[in-house]
Protein backbone atom coordinates (compact mmCIF):
# COMPACT_ATOMS: atom_id res chain seq x y z
CA UNK A 1 0.00 0.00 0.00
CA UNK A 2 1.25 3.57 -1.16
CA UNK A 3 -0.52 6.96 -0.14
CA UNK A 4 0.33 9.17 -2.32
CA UNK A 5 -0.45 13.34 -1.72
CA UNK A 6 -2.79 13.58 -4.32
CA UNK A 7 -4.07 17.54 -3.97
CA UNK A 8 -3.30 20.01 -0.60
CA UNK A 9 -7.01 18.15 0.41
CA UNK A 10 -6.63 14.29 -0.71
CA UNK A 11 -4.79 11.16 -0.47
CA UNK A 12 -4.76 8.60 -2.89
CA UNK A 13 -3.89 4.94 -1.16
CA UNK A 14 -3.04 3.04 -3.74
CA UNK A 15 -3.20 -0.67 -2.97
CA UNK A 16 -1.69 -2.44 -6.72
CA UNK A 17 -0.51 -1.92 -9.95
CA UNK A 18 -3.30 -4.50 -11.97
CA UNK A 19 -6.99 -5.27 -11.42
CA UNK A 20 -7.47 -8.09 -9.29
CA UNK A 21 -10.30 -8.90 -6.99
CA UNK A 22 -8.02 -8.99 -4.20
CA UNK A 23 -6.88 -5.39 -4.71
CA UNK A 24 -10.23 -4.70 -5.11
CA UNK A 25 -11.02 -6.23 -1.67
CA UNK A 26 -8.02 -4.70 -0.25
CA UNK A 27 -9.96 -0.72 -1.55
CA UNK A 28 -13.30 -1.94 -0.29
CA UNK A 29 -12.00 -2.59 2.90
CA UNK A 30 -10.79 0.76 3.67
CA UNK A 31 -13.61 2.44 2.05
CA UNK A 32 -15.98 0.61 4.65
CA UNK A 33 -14.05 1.08 7.78
CA UNK A 34 -13.19 4.66 6.97
CA UNK A 35 -16.89 5.34 6.12
CA UNK A 36 -17.94 3.28 8.97
CA UNK A 37 -15.86 5.84 11.06
CA UNK A 38 -18.23 9.12 10.49
CA UNK A 39 -15.42 11.55 10.61
CA UNK A 40 -16.55 14.79 8.89
CA UNK A 41 -13.53 15.77 8.33
CA UNK A 42 -13.35 13.25 5.99
CA UNK A 43 -15.58 15.07 3.33
CA UNK A 44 -15.57 12.04 0.65
CA UNK A 45 -14.44 9.11 -0.85
CA UNK A 46 -13.62 7.90 -4.15
CA UNK A 47 -13.08 4.46 -4.47
CA UNK A 48 -11.17 3.39 -7.82
CA UNK A 49 -10.10 -0.14 -9.66
CA UNK A 50 -6.70 -0.28 -7.68
CA UNK A 51 -7.30 3.13 -5.09
CA UNK A 52 -9.46 4.88 -2.52
CA UNK A 53 -8.82 8.72 -2.79
CA UNK A 54 -9.48 10.18 0.47
CA UNK A 55 -11.05 13.52 0.53
CA UNK A 56 -10.41 15.64 3.52
CA UNK A 57 -10.76 19.85 4.73
CA UNK A 58 -7.72 21.12 4.75
CA UNK A 59 -8.79 23.52 7.68
CA UNK A 60 -10.16 20.61 10.03
CA UNK A 61 -7.90 17.88 10.05
CA UNK A 62 -3.87 17.51 8.93
CA UNK A 63 -2.58 15.28 5.42
CA UNK A 64 -0.42 13.32 8.27
CA UNK A 65 -3.71 12.87 10.57
CA UNK A 66 -5.64 11.74 7.66
CA UNK A 67 -2.68 9.37 7.23
CA UNK A 68 -2.63 7.91 10.47
CA UNK A 69 -6.00 7.43 10.50
CA UNK A 70 -5.99 5.70 6.65
CA UNK A 71 -3.01 3.46 8.32
CA UNK A 72 -5.30 2.70 11.22
CA UNK A 73 -8.52 1.84 9.15
CA UNK A 74 -6.34 -0.64 7.04
CA UNK A 75 -6.54 -2.49 9.93
CA UNK A 76 -9.58 -2.39 11.31
CA UNK A 77 -11.03 -2.80 7.24
CA UNK A 78 -9.14 -6.09 6.86
CA UNK A 79 -10.10 -7.79 9.57
CA UNK A 80 -14.01 -6.98 8.72
CA UNK A 81 -13.73 -7.58 5.32
CA UNK A 82 -15.32 -11.26 4.91
CA UNK A 83 -18.91 -9.91 4.56
CA UNK A 84 -21.27 -11.04 2.68
CA UNK A 85 -22.21 -9.51 -0.45
CA UNK A 86 -25.42 -8.46 -1.02
CA UNK A 87 -26.65 -9.58 -4.81
CA UNK A 88 -28.87 -7.43 -6.67
CA UNK A 89 -31.13 -8.58 -9.72
CA UNK A 90 -31.28 -6.43 -12.58
CA UNK A 91 -34.14 -7.27 -15.18
CA UNK A 92 -33.44 -6.03 -18.75
CA UNK A 93 -34.96 -6.62 -22.19
CA UNK A 94 -32.46 -6.90 -24.60
CA UNK A 95 -35.05 -6.07 -27.22
CA UNK A 96 -33.74 -4.77 -30.72
CA UNK A 97 -35.05 -1.49 -29.76
CA UNK A 98 -33.60 -0.97 -26.42
CA UNK A 99 -30.28 -2.85 -27.72
CA UNK A 100 -29.39 -1.13 -31.12
CA UNK A 101 -26.04 -2.09 -31.03
CA UNK A 102 -26.89 -5.97 -30.41
CA UNK A 103 -25.96 -7.03 -33.58
CA UNK A 104 -22.55 -5.18 -33.51
CA UNK A 105 -21.66 -7.66 -30.52
CA UNK A 106 -22.97 -10.28 -32.23
CA UNK A 107 -20.57 -9.55 -35.46
CA UNK A 108 -17.57 -8.23 -33.23
CA UNK A 109 -17.26 -11.93 -30.78
CA UNK A 110 -18.48 -14.14 -33.72
CA UNK A 111 -21.61 -14.96 -31.13
CA UNK A 112 -25.24 -15.07 -32.23
CA UNK A 113 -27.54 -12.22 -30.55
CA UNK A 114 -29.07 -15.13 -28.36
CA UNK A 115 -25.74 -15.98 -27.36
CA UNK A 116 -24.74 -12.96 -26.33
CA UNK A 117 -27.88 -12.42 -24.34
CA UNK A 118 -27.82 -15.62 -22.86
CA UNK A 119 -23.92 -15.07 -21.77
CA UNK A 120 -23.99 -10.89 -20.33
CA UNK A 121 -27.41 -12.50 -18.37
CA UNK A 122 -25.73 -15.44 -16.87
CA UNK A 123 -22.46 -13.64 -15.73
CA UNK A 124 -22.27 -12.95 -11.97
CA UNK A 125 -20.46 -9.14 -11.85
CA UNK A 126 -18.83 -7.61 -9.00
CA UNK A 127 -19.76 -3.52 -8.38
CA UNK A 128 -15.70 -2.58 -8.22
CA UNK A 129 -16.93 1.09 -7.58
CA UNK A 130 -19.40 3.89 -8.99
CA UNK A 131 -18.02 6.73 -10.76
CA UNK A 132 -17.86 9.68 -13.69
CA UNK A 133 -21.37 9.96 -13.39
CA UNK A 134 -24.56 10.09 -10.41
CA UNK A 135 -24.95 5.82 -9.56
CA UNK A 136 -23.19 4.67 -12.62
CA UNK A 137 -21.44 1.25 -11.61
CA UNK A 138 -18.08 0.08 -12.87
CA UNK A 139 -18.78 -4.34 -13.03
CA UNK A 140 -16.25 -6.55 -13.45
CA UNK A 141 -16.14 -10.05 -14.18
CA UNK A 142 -17.58 -9.60 -17.90
CA UNK A 143 -16.84 -13.06 -19.56
CA UNK A 144 -14.43 -12.33 -22.43
CA UNK A 145 -16.09 -14.02 -25.45
CA UNK A 146 -18.33 -10.53 -25.13
CA UNK A 147 -15.23 -7.97 -24.97
CA UNK A 148 -16.77 -5.58 -27.62
CA UNK A 149 -14.95 -1.88 -28.39
CA UNK A 150 -16.73 1.36 -27.76
CA UNK A 151 -18.70 3.20 -30.66
CA UNK A 152 -16.20 5.18 -33.08
CA UNK A 153 -18.88 8.26 -32.68
CA UNK A 154 -20.72 8.26 -29.06
CA UNK A 155 -24.23 8.92 -29.15
CA UNK A 156 -25.56 12.52 -28.01
CA UNK A 157 -28.02 11.01 -26.25
CA UNK A 158 -28.40 7.63 -24.24
CA UNK A 159 -31.65 6.56 -22.51
CA UNK A 160 -31.32 6.35 -18.79
CA UNK A 161 -31.57 2.59 -17.87
CA UNK A 162 -29.62 1.33 -20.92
CA UNK A 163 -27.04 -1.27 -20.85
CA UNK A 164 -23.90 -1.27 -22.77
CA UNK A 165 -20.51 -3.17 -23.32
CA UNK A 166 -17.14 -0.82 -23.76
CA UNK A 167 -14.42 -2.90 -24.24
CA UNK A 168 -13.99 -5.73 -21.20
CA UNK A 169 -16.42 -3.59 -19.36
CA UNK A 170 -20.73 -3.22 -18.85
CA UNK A 171 -23.05 -0.91 -16.95
CA UNK A 172 -25.82 0.82 -17.08
CA UNK A 173 -26.49 4.84 -17.74
CA UNK A 174 -28.31 5.78 -14.64
CA UNK A 175 -28.95 8.89 -16.34
CA UNK A 176 -29.92 10.05 -19.88
CA UNK A 177 -26.64 11.32 -21.04
CA UNK A 178 -24.22 11.30 -24.53
CA UNK A 179 -22.20 7.73 -24.41
CA UNK A 180 -20.48 5.61 -26.53
CA UNK A 181 -21.12 2.59 -24.69
CA UNK A 182 -22.28 -0.41 -27.34
CA UNK A 183 -26.17 -0.52 -26.02
CA UNK A 184 -27.76 -3.82 -25.68
CA UNK A 185 -30.50 -3.72 -23.94
CA UNK A 186 -32.88 -1.56 -21.21
CA UNK A 187 -33.41 -2.11 -17.68
CA UNK A 188 -36.54 -0.35 -16.66
CA UNK A 189 -35.75 0.10 -12.80
CA UNK A 190 -34.05 3.52 -11.57
CA UNK A 191 -30.41 2.95 -10.98
CA UNK A 192 -30.32 6.58 -9.37
CA UNK A 193 -32.79 7.97 -7.40
CA UNK A 194 -31.80 11.25 -6.01
CA UNK A 195 -35.07 11.45 -3.10
CA UNK A 196 -34.05 7.60 -2.12
CA UNK A 197 -32.14 6.63 0.37
CA UNK A 198 -29.39 5.24 -0.92
CA UNK A 199 -29.70 7.16 -3.85
CA UNK A 200 -28.15 4.43 -6.17
CA UNK A 201 -29.48 0.92 -6.40
CA UNK A 202 -25.95 -0.83 -6.24
CA UNK A 203 -22.95 -0.01 -4.14
CA UNK A 204 -19.48 -0.73 -4.26
CA UNK A 205 -19.01 -4.31 -3.82
CA UNK A 206 -22.57 -5.78 -4.24
CA UNK A 207 -22.67 -8.56 -6.97
CA UNK A 208 -25.02 -7.64 -10.31
CA UNK A 209 -26.94 -10.38 -12.42
CA UNK A 210 -29.14 -9.57 -15.36
CA UNK A 211 -31.62 -11.16 -15.77
CA UNK A 212 -33.56 -11.44 -19.75
CA UNK A 213 -37.17 -10.28 -19.75
CA UNK A 214 -39.52 -9.49 -22.18
CA UNK A 215 -41.13 -6.27 -23.52
CA UNK A 216 -44.59 -6.82 -21.34
CA UNK A 217 -42.82 -7.54 -17.81
CA UNK A 218 -40.12 -4.40 -18.95
CA UNK A 219 -43.50 -2.45 -19.12
CA UNK A 220 -45.16 -3.66 -16.15
CA UNK A 221 -41.76 -3.14 -13.91
CA UNK A 222 -41.50 0.71 -15.52
CA UNK A 223 -45.24 1.20 -14.00
CA UNK A 224 -44.56 -0.33 -10.78
CA UNK A 225 -41.46 2.13 -10.31
CA UNK A 226 -42.92 5.28 -11.73
CA UNK B 1 -41.51 36.02 0.33
CA UNK B 2 -40.47 35.20 -3.13
CA UNK B 3 -38.50 36.19 -6.01
CA UNK B 4 -39.88 35.76 -9.67
CA UNK B 5 -37.43 35.40 -12.68
CA UNK B 6 -38.06 37.96 -15.26
CA UNK B 7 -35.20 36.68 -17.44
CA UNK B 8 -32.72 33.82 -16.03
CA UNK B 9 -29.50 35.66 -17.98
CA UNK B 10 -27.03 32.59 -19.45
CA UNK B 11 -27.10 30.29 -16.64
CA UNK B 12 -28.56 30.63 -12.93
CA UNK B 13 -28.29 28.51 -10.38
CA UNK B 14 -28.86 27.78 -6.60
CA UNK B 15 -26.02 26.76 -4.97
CA UNK B 16 -24.26 26.29 -1.56
CA UNK B 17 -21.16 25.25 -0.63
CA UNK B 18 -21.67 21.88 -2.13
CA UNK B 19 -22.59 18.28 -1.82
CA UNK B 20 -20.07 16.34 0.37
CA UNK B 21 -20.17 12.49 1.07
CA UNK B 22 -21.70 10.87 -1.98
CA UNK B 23 -18.91 10.94 -4.01
CA UNK B 24 -18.28 7.10 -3.79
CA UNK B 25 -22.07 7.34 -5.40
CA UNK B 26 -20.85 9.06 -8.44
CA UNK B 27 -22.15 12.41 -7.20
CA UNK B 28 -19.81 15.28 -7.74
CA UNK B 29 -19.59 18.09 -5.08
CA UNK B 30 -21.56 20.59 -7.34
CA UNK B 31 -21.69 24.20 -5.18
CA UNK B 32 -20.55 27.78 -5.91
CA UNK B 33 -17.88 27.79 -8.31
CA UNK B 34 -16.72 30.84 -6.43
CA UNK B 35 -17.58 29.51 -2.73
CA UNK B 36 -15.68 32.37 -1.47
CA UNK B 37 -17.91 34.77 -2.89
CA UNK B 38 -20.79 33.16 -2.10
CA UNK B 39 -19.62 33.36 1.27
CA UNK B 40 -18.80 36.56 1.54
CA UNK B 41 -22.37 37.26 -0.17
CA UNK B 42 -24.33 35.47 2.26
CA UNK B 43 -22.55 37.58 5.00
CA UNK B 44 -22.80 40.59 3.88
CA UNK B 45 -26.87 40.16 4.10
CA UNK B 46 -26.55 38.19 7.45
CA UNK B 47 -26.71 34.96 6.34
CA UNK B 48 -24.47 32.13 7.58
CA UNK B 49 -21.83 31.94 4.94
CA UNK B 50 -23.55 28.65 3.76
CA UNK B 51 -26.91 29.54 3.15
CA UNK B 52 -28.35 29.24 -0.71
CA UNK B 53 -27.76 32.13 -3.10
CA UNK B 54 -27.84 32.25 -6.88
CA UNK B 55 -24.90 31.71 -8.93
CA UNK B 56 -25.37 33.87 -12.35
CA UNK B 57 -22.66 32.91 -15.17
CA UNK B 58 -21.28 35.52 -17.62
CA UNK B 59 -24.60 37.31 -18.20
CA UNK B 60 -26.94 37.90 -14.48
CA UNK B 61 -30.59 37.77 -14.38
CA UNK B 62 -33.57 39.92 -13.89
CA UNK B 63 -35.22 39.39 -10.86
CA UNK B 64 -38.66 40.97 -9.44
CA UNK B 65 -38.92 40.83 -5.27
CA UNK B 66 -42.12 40.39 -3.62
CA UNK B 67 -41.54 42.13 -0.20
CA UNK B 68 -39.24 43.84 1.40
CA UNK B 69 -35.28 42.41 1.09
CA UNK B 70 -31.76 42.70 1.45
CA UNK B 71 -29.57 40.94 -1.29
CA UNK B 72 -25.84 41.57 -1.87
CA UNK B 73 -24.03 41.09 -5.07
CA UNK B 74 -20.50 39.43 -5.47
CA UNK B 75 -18.22 38.18 -6.99
CA UNK B 76 -17.05 38.97 -10.88
CA UNK B 77 -18.01 42.92 -11.44
CA UNK B 78 -21.26 43.27 -13.15
CA UNK B 79 -23.59 45.91 -13.82
CA UNK B 80 -26.30 45.76 -10.77
CA UNK B 81 -29.70 47.65 -11.77
CA UNK B 82 -32.32 48.34 -8.82
CA UNK B 83 -35.41 49.71 -10.29
CA UNK B 84 -33.26 51.29 -13.37
CA UNK B 85 -30.84 52.79 -10.46
CA UNK B 86 -27.12 51.58 -10.50
CA UNK B 87 -25.90 49.35 -6.99
CA UNK B 88 -22.80 48.92 -5.69
CA UNK B 89 -21.66 45.33 -4.95
CA UNK B 90 -20.10 44.42 -2.17
CA UNK B 91 -22.76 45.95 0.16
CA UNK B 92 -26.02 44.99 1.59
CA UNK B 93 -28.50 46.91 -0.15
CA UNK B 94 -32.25 46.87 0.76
CA UNK B 95 -34.87 46.45 -1.82
CA UNK B 96 -37.97 47.02 -1.72
CA UNK B 97 -41.55 44.87 -2.55
CA UNK B 98 -42.34 44.77 -6.33
CA UNK B 99 -38.37 46.12 -7.12
CA UNK B 100 -36.88 44.51 -10.31
CA UNK B 101 -33.28 43.41 -9.98
CA UNK B 102 -31.46 43.51 -13.28
CA UNK B 103 -27.77 42.26 -13.26
CA UNK B 104 -26.29 42.74 -16.59
CA UNK B 105 -22.54 41.09 -18.03
CA UNK B 106 -20.15 40.63 -16.09
CA UNK B 107 -16.74 42.11 -16.84
CA UNK B 108 -13.75 40.88 -15.11
CA UNK B 109 -15.18 37.41 -13.97
CA UNK B 110 -16.97 34.70 -15.09
CA UNK B 111 -19.45 34.59 -12.10
CA UNK B 112 -21.66 36.76 -9.37
CA UNK B 113 -23.46 35.68 -6.94
CA UNK B 114 -26.64 37.35 -5.35
CA UNK B 115 -27.29 36.32 -1.61
CA UNK B 116 -30.63 37.43 -0.27
CA UNK B 117 -30.98 37.78 3.97
CA UNK B 118 -32.63 34.47 4.93
CA UNK B 119 -31.03 32.03 1.63
CA UNK B 120 -32.83 30.69 -0.89
CA UNK B 121 -35.66 28.30 0.15
CA UNK B 122 -35.46 24.92 -1.95
CA UNK B 123 -35.51 21.46 -0.50
CA UNK B 124 -32.21 19.85 0.62
CA UNK B 125 -30.92 17.09 -1.38
CA UNK B 126 -28.12 14.95 -0.03
CA UNK B 127 -27.55 17.75 2.61
CA UNK B 128 -27.50 20.22 0.04
CA UNK B 129 -29.48 22.82 -1.98
CA UNK B 130 -26.47 22.88 -4.87
CA UNK B 131 -28.04 22.24 -8.03
CA UNK B 132 -26.46 19.18 -9.97
CA UNK B 133 -26.72 20.21 -13.98
CA UNK B 134 -25.93 16.92 -14.97
CA UNK B 135 -27.90 14.65 -12.46
CA UNK B 136 -31.41 16.98 -12.60
CA UNK B 137 -31.47 17.17 -9.11
CA UNK B 138 -31.01 19.49 -5.87
CA UNK B 139 -31.36 23.51 -6.37
CA UNK B 140 -34.55 24.53 -8.00
CA UNK B 141 -36.07 21.67 -9.38
CA UNK B 142 -32.78 20.25 -10.58
CA UNK B 143 -31.83 22.85 -13.64
CA UNK B 144 -31.01 26.21 -14.44
CA UNK B 145 -33.50 29.05 -13.83
CA UNK B 146 -35.98 30.02 -16.39
CA UNK B 147 -38.18 32.80 -16.99
CA UNK B 148 -41.27 32.89 -14.55
CA UNK B 149 -39.78 30.26 -12.25
CA UNK B 150 -40.78 31.44 -8.76
CA UNK B 151 -38.36 30.96 -6.39
CA UNK B 152 -38.96 31.15 -2.56
CA UNK B 153 -36.73 32.89 0.60
CA UNK B 154 -36.74 32.21 4.01
CA UNK B 155 -37.55 34.21 6.53
CA UNK B 156 -34.39 35.68 8.07
CA UNK B 157 -34.05 35.04 11.60
CA UNK B 158 -31.97 38.13 12.19
CA UNK B 159 -32.28 41.31 10.10
CA UNK B 160 -28.50 42.73 10.60
CA UNK B 161 -26.34 43.23 7.72
CA UNK B 162 -22.43 43.22 7.70
CA UNK B 163 -20.08 45.67 5.63
CA UNK B 164 -16.77 45.01 4.49
CA UNK B 165 -13.65 46.91 4.30
CA UNK B 166 -12.65 49.05 1.37
CA UNK B 167 -9.44 47.53 0.67
CA UNK B 168 -11.01 43.93 1.44
CA UNK B 169 -9.99 42.74 -1.80
CA UNK B 170 -7.05 44.65 -2.04
CA UNK B 171 -5.06 42.08 -0.28
CA UNK B 172 -6.83 38.89 -1.52
CA UNK B 173 -4.54 37.31 -4.16
CA UNK B 174 -6.76 37.20 -7.19
CA UNK B 175 -4.20 37.58 -10.26
CA UNK B 176 -1.42 35.92 -11.31
CA UNK B 177 -0.06 32.55 -12.01
CA UNK B 178 -2.80 29.77 -10.68
CA UNK B 179 -1.15 28.36 -7.70
CA UNK B 180 -0.62 24.11 -7.61
CA UNK B 181 0.72 21.37 -6.29
CA UNK B 182 2.23 18.14 -8.21
CA UNK B 183 -0.69 15.84 -9.29
CA UNK B 184 -1.25 11.86 -8.00
CA UNK B 185 0.66 11.28 -11.02
CA UNK B 186 2.80 13.82 -11.90
CA UNK B 187 5.64 11.18 -11.56
CA UNK B 188 4.13 9.99 -15.20
CA UNK B 189 5.83 12.71 -16.17
CA UNK B 190 9.51 13.94 -17.15
CA UNK B 191 10.61 16.78 -15.15
CA UNK B 192 10.54 18.64 -18.33
CA UNK B 193 7.51 18.31 -19.58
CA UNK B 194 6.35 19.56 -15.94
CA UNK B 195 8.92 22.60 -16.43
CA UNK B 196 6.37 23.11 -19.73
CA UNK B 197 3.22 22.84 -18.43
CA UNK B 198 4.83 25.48 -15.73
CA UNK B 199 5.98 27.96 -18.41
CA UNK B 200 3.28 27.61 -20.59
CA UNK B 201 0.39 30.22 -20.75
CA UNK B 202 -2.60 28.41 -21.59
CA UNK B 203 -5.85 29.56 -22.66
CA UNK B 204 -9.42 28.64 -21.28
CA UNK B 205 -11.27 27.01 -23.99
CA UNK B 206 -14.67 27.59 -25.37
CA UNK B 207 -15.68 24.07 -24.33
CA UNK B 208 -15.27 24.75 -20.77
CA UNK B 209 -18.06 24.77 -17.87
CA UNK B 210 -18.25 23.63 -14.12
CA UNK B 211 -17.71 19.97 -14.83
CA UNK B 212 -14.01 21.54 -16.63
CA UNK B 213 -12.28 24.16 -17.81
CA UNK B 214 -10.53 22.83 -21.05
CA UNK B 215 -6.98 24.38 -21.99
CA UNK B 216 -5.31 25.34 -24.57
CA UNK B 217 -1.61 25.60 -25.40
CA UNK B 218 1.80 23.52 -25.15
CA UNK B 219 0.62 19.96 -25.42
CA UNK B 220 2.44 17.91 -22.62
CA UNK B 221 2.59 14.30 -22.77
CA UNK B 222 3.15 11.31 -20.44
CA UNK B 223 6.75 9.57 -20.14
CA UNK B 224 5.46 6.22 -21.62
CA UNK B 225 1.80 5.24 -22.89
CA UNK B 226 0.68 3.23 -20.06
CA UNK B 227 -3.26 3.90 -19.38
CA UNK B 228 -4.35 4.66 -16.24
CA UNK B 229 -6.62 2.29 -14.35
CA UNK B 230 -9.63 4.62 -13.71
CA UNK B 231 -9.14 6.05 -9.97
CA UNK B 232 -10.74 8.95 -8.20
CA UNK B 233 -10.41 12.92 -9.15
CA UNK B 234 -9.45 15.02 -6.52
CA UNK B 235 -11.48 18.65 -6.91
CA UNK B 236 -9.40 20.94 -8.91
CA UNK B 237 -7.03 18.28 -10.64
CA UNK B 238 -5.91 18.68 -14.00
CA UNK B 239 -5.88 15.76 -16.09
CA UNK B 240 -3.90 15.16 -18.87
CA UNK B 241 -5.83 13.33 -22.05
CA UNK B 242 -3.92 11.70 -25.01
CA UNK B 243 -3.96 14.69 -26.85
CA UNK B 244 -1.86 16.70 -24.31
CA UNK B 245 -4.36 19.76 -23.61
CA UNK B 246 -5.11 19.90 -19.79
CA UNK B 247 -8.40 20.10 -18.77
CA UNK B 248 -9.10 21.18 -14.78
CA UNK B 249 -11.72 19.51 -13.03
CA UNK B 250 -14.65 20.79 -11.47
CA UNK B 251 -17.32 21.52 -8.83
CA UNK B 252 -19.69 19.27 -11.11
CA UNK B 253 -17.00 16.91 -12.12
CA UNK B 254 -16.97 13.49 -12.68
CA UNK B 255 -15.65 11.85 -9.40
CA UNK B 256 -13.80 9.13 -11.15
CA UNK B 257 -11.35 9.28 -14.12
CA UNK B 258 -8.82 7.69 -16.57
CA UNK B 259 -6.02 10.32 -17.63
CA UNK B 260 -3.11 10.81 -15.47
CA UNK B 261 -3.39 14.07 -13.47
CA UNK B 262 -0.04 16.17 -13.32
CA UNK B 263 -0.46 18.93 -10.79
CA UNK B 264 -4.24 19.92 -8.68
CA UNK B 265 -5.04 23.37 -7.70
CA UNK B 266 -4.66 24.62 -4.66
CA UNK B 267 -8.18 24.93 -2.32
CA UNK B 268 -7.16 28.94 -1.67
CA UNK B 269 -6.99 29.42 -5.48
CA UNK B 270 -10.15 27.60 -6.45
CA UNK B 271 -12.20 30.34 -6.20
CA UNK B 272 -9.91 32.08 -8.94
CA UNK B 273 -10.95 28.96 -11.03
CA UNK B 274 -14.29 29.78 -11.17
CA UNK B 275 -14.21 33.07 -12.51
CA UNK B 276 -11.81 31.82 -15.40
CA UNK B 277 -13.61 33.11 -18.62
CA UNK B 278 -13.56 31.41 -22.13
CA UNK B 279 -10.46 33.02 -23.78
CA UNK B 280 -8.88 33.82 -20.40
CA UNK B 281 -5.13 33.38 -19.83
CA UNK B 282 -4.01 31.24 -17.20
CA UNK B 283 -0.60 29.91 -16.19
CA UNK B 284 0.41 27.79 -13.00
CA UNK B 285 2.71 28.02 -10.04
CA UNK B 286 3.93 25.24 -8.56
CA UNK B 287 3.83 25.35 -4.29
CA UNK B 288 4.34 23.33 -1.76
CA UNK B 289 1.93 21.65 0.18
CA UNK B 290 2.78 23.80 3.16
CA UNK B 291 3.04 26.36 1.22
CA UNK B 292 -0.72 25.75 -0.10
CA UNK B 293 -2.37 24.62 3.78
CA UNK B 294 -1.17 28.53 4.44
CA UNK B 295 -2.53 30.26 1.62
CA UNK B 296 -5.53 28.31 2.78
CA UNK B 297 -5.58 29.34 6.28
CA UNK B 298 -4.80 33.07 5.26
CA UNK B 299 -7.77 33.07 3.49
CA UNK B 300 -9.95 32.08 6.21
CA UNK B 301 -7.90 34.74 8.45
CA UNK B 302 -8.62 37.18 5.57
CA UNK B 303 -12.43 36.25 5.37
CA UNK B 304 -12.92 36.96 9.16
CA UNK B 305 -10.95 40.30 9.19
CA UNK B 306 -12.78 42.11 5.95
CA UNK B 307 -16.11 43.09 8.14
CA UNK B 308 -16.45 46.13 9.94
CA UNK B 309 -18.66 45.74 12.81
CA UNK B 310 -21.88 47.49 11.68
Amino acid sequence: MKIIPASDSSLLVVFGEAISTEVEELVLALFHALQARHDDRIRNLHPGYVSLLVDFDPLAVTRQEVGTIIESAVHTGQSAASIDPEVVAIPVCYDAEFGPDRADVAAHTGLSIDEVIRMHSSATYRVCFLGFTAGFAYLGGMPEALHTPRLATPRRAVAAGSVGIAGGQTGIYPTETPGGWRLIGRTPLRMFDPQADPPTRVQAGDRVRFSSIDRIRFEKLVQGHS
Amino acid sequence: MTIRVVKPGLLTTVQDLGRFGYAHLGISPAGAADGLSLRVANLLVGNAESAAALEMTLLGATLEFDELSVVAVCGATCECKLDGVAILQNVAVEVSSRSVLQCGRTTDGARCYLAVQGGFDVPWVMGSASTDIRGRFGGHQGRRLQAGDVVRVRKANQTRTRRMRADAFDVLQRTGPIRVTRGAQNDWFTADAFARFLTTTYTVSEQSDRAGLRLKGEAISTRDAKQLLTDGIPLGAIQVPQGGQPIILFVDQQTTGGYPKIANVIAADMHRIGQLRPRDEVRFNKVSMADAIEAVRAQERWLKDIFIAA
